[in-house]
């Protein structure tokens, strides 16, 4: 009898049809695409985007150059060199992100004890050359005094997880 | 003037060319909108919405495909043989045009009003496909080559059934005249169509033209996860949309037969139904709006298999065709006889 429920099962394609009402239904439900350039999905606010360096509000750069994101970085795209200040504080001389090397995994922001490195919700970045995707102290810092609103915003809807 | 142009349009030569563009202009304007059609259908399927960038709603997207493999590089592979790598792609778009020189829109709108025209048909997609077997070959690659002896094993193993599926139309019908096929459906509307007694082979035939036109879920040919993309693989520009063109004037093909063997061509499904009062109205007139309407139901259920089916492994296909699809055609065949016989009404009354 089993046997006979199978076969006739399989002669008249049963599960094909019930495969064509599946699709069938689909073809009449609603569309989910996201048509990206003018729609785009909410984001996080823990969103790691493109890195940018902070200051203090009296303009003075958070970064001591404890080299902790560049020692904790596994795809080593951080490279720093320090140097003493006239003033006698410890700062960094360069400051680069190679951004064709970052994995974006966050750490480098994680490490820092003065929240000075932090990754943005940008993503909207594009090199027209590789120099480009080469993130110098000062594009990183000019990325920070640019979004500062909205990183300190983020940090602070974080916080208390942290 | 008007008689002049009346004058030249009674040269037999520039009669039948002026009749063989009026097909073929729909027909490519056809093809291009059914591959947009297709993108959409699918898209659909899966709650997505599908090409809507190109012009409003995307509707230019399928002329822009054009452009784009108009201009682009022709490459012929090292080791290829040339004048067959050409040969192929033109073989297999001019089976499949010309097979549309027997198909009829209407009771005297056919190009070519042939008696074996059934014959005509299934020796012309049998020819196109020595396109991809030639373009296989000459691709001298070996993904093309695996699709090719696929493909050749998988359309002569469904030709046989598709075959014997037609030959229950044409017991039916007592022609092989595609418009005497039709007319022989007329006299009581939608039951009088063949698809009711012949259901089974109407059944198998579309699903015969599925696989013949190497549409999913029957393309291994193509089989992206294994060979690429099949016989075309080495093929680009206009060259590949030759090809592209021939499969989709195929699947049109496959379609428009389907609905006029089966479902009464441009016949009225509710001609001579009297109890529906329509009388002599348009909606029981026969018109070529039915046999588009019909053709286009058997196209979207080609993109609708498409969205719908994984594709078949290779020795379910095999097995499909022969273990199961002949042996139910031939003995339907027998029923059909014995229907003959009774002379069933409304199919098989004689005169």
């Amino acid at each position: 009898m089993k046997h006979l429920t199978q076969f006739f099962n399989s002669l008249f394609l049963a599960e094909l049809f019930k495969g064509l009402g599946v699709t069938g239904r689909y073809f009449f439900k609603k569309k989910i695409t996201v048509q990206y350039p003018e729609e785009k999905t909410p984001q996080s606010f823990r969103f790691r985007g493109l890195h940018a360096l902070r200051r203090y509000a009296n303009g003075e750069e958070r970064c001591i150059a404890c080299k902790l994101c560049e020692a904790i970085c596994p795809a080593l795209a951080i490279t720093i060199e320090s140097e003493e200040r006239e003033d006698g504080t410890r700062r960094t001389k360069s400051y680069d992100i190679d951004l064709t090397k970052c994995i974006f995994c966050g750490f480098c922001e994680e490490s820092c004890p003065v929240d000075s490195i932090v990754e943005t919700r940008i993503f909207e970045y594009h090199g027209e050359e590789k120099s480009d995707l080469y993130m110098t102290k000062e594009k990183l810092l000019a990325v920070g005094d640019k979004y500062e609103e909205q990183i300190a915003a983020d940090r602070a809807q974080d916080a208390s997880y942290r | 003037m008007l008689d002049l142009i009346l004058s030249i349009y009674e040269i037999p030569v520039i009669n039948i060319l002026v009749k063989i563009v009026a097909i073929l202009v729909p027909l490519l304007l056809t093809v291009a909108y059914f591959t947009y059609i297709e993108r959409k259908v699918i898209g659909y399927m899966q709650v997505r919405i599908g090409p809507n960038r190109v012009g409003p709603r995307g509707w230019l997207q399928p002329i822009a495909d054009a452009m784009k493999l108009m201009f682009k590089e022709i490459i012929f592979p090292s080791g290829a043989n040339r004048v067959l790598f050409i040969i192929a792609p033109t073989l297999a778009i001019s089976t499949a045009l010309a097979a549309w020189a027997v198909v009829p829109f209407g009771a005297e709108m056919v190009l070519a009003d042939i008696n074996v025209a059934l014959l005509y048909i299934l020796a012309m997609t049998s020819i196109g496909v020595y396109g991809v077997i030639l373009a296989g070959w000459a691709s001298n690659s070996k993904y093309a080559i695996m699709s090719t002896l696929r493909t050749a094993a998988q359309v002569v193993s469904y030709e046989i059934a598709m075959g014997f599926a037609l030959v229950g139309v044409v017991m039916a019908a007592r022609s092989l005249n595609i418009g005497e096929i039709v007319m022989g459906q007329s006299g009581s509307g939608i039951l009088g169509w063949y698809m009711w007694p012949l259901l089974p082979l109407f059944v198998i035939y579309f699903v015969s033209g599925v696989a013949e036109t190497n549409r999913a879920p029957f393309d291994v040919a193509e089989g992206e996860s294994e060979i690429v993309a099949g016989f075309h693989v080495e093929y680009s520009g206009i060259l590949f949309a030759i090809f592209f063109l021939a499969e989709y004037a195929n699947m049109i093909l496959i379609s428009v037969l389907a609905a006029l063997m089966f479902m009464g061509g441009w016949l009225s499904p509710f001609a001579d139904v009297s109890f529906l009062g329509l009388g002599s109205s348009f909606l029981a007139g026969s018109s070529i709006i039915w046999l588009i309407s019909k053709t286009a139901i058997f196209m979207f259920l080609f993109l609708w298999f498409r969205a719908t089916f994984p594709r078949y492994r290779y020795d379910q296909i095999m097995r499909l065709g022969w273990k199961v699809f002949i042996p139910i055609t031939i003995v339907w065949i027998y029923v059909v006889g014995i229907m003959y016989y009774m002379e069933l009404a409304p199919w098989f009354t004689k005169g």
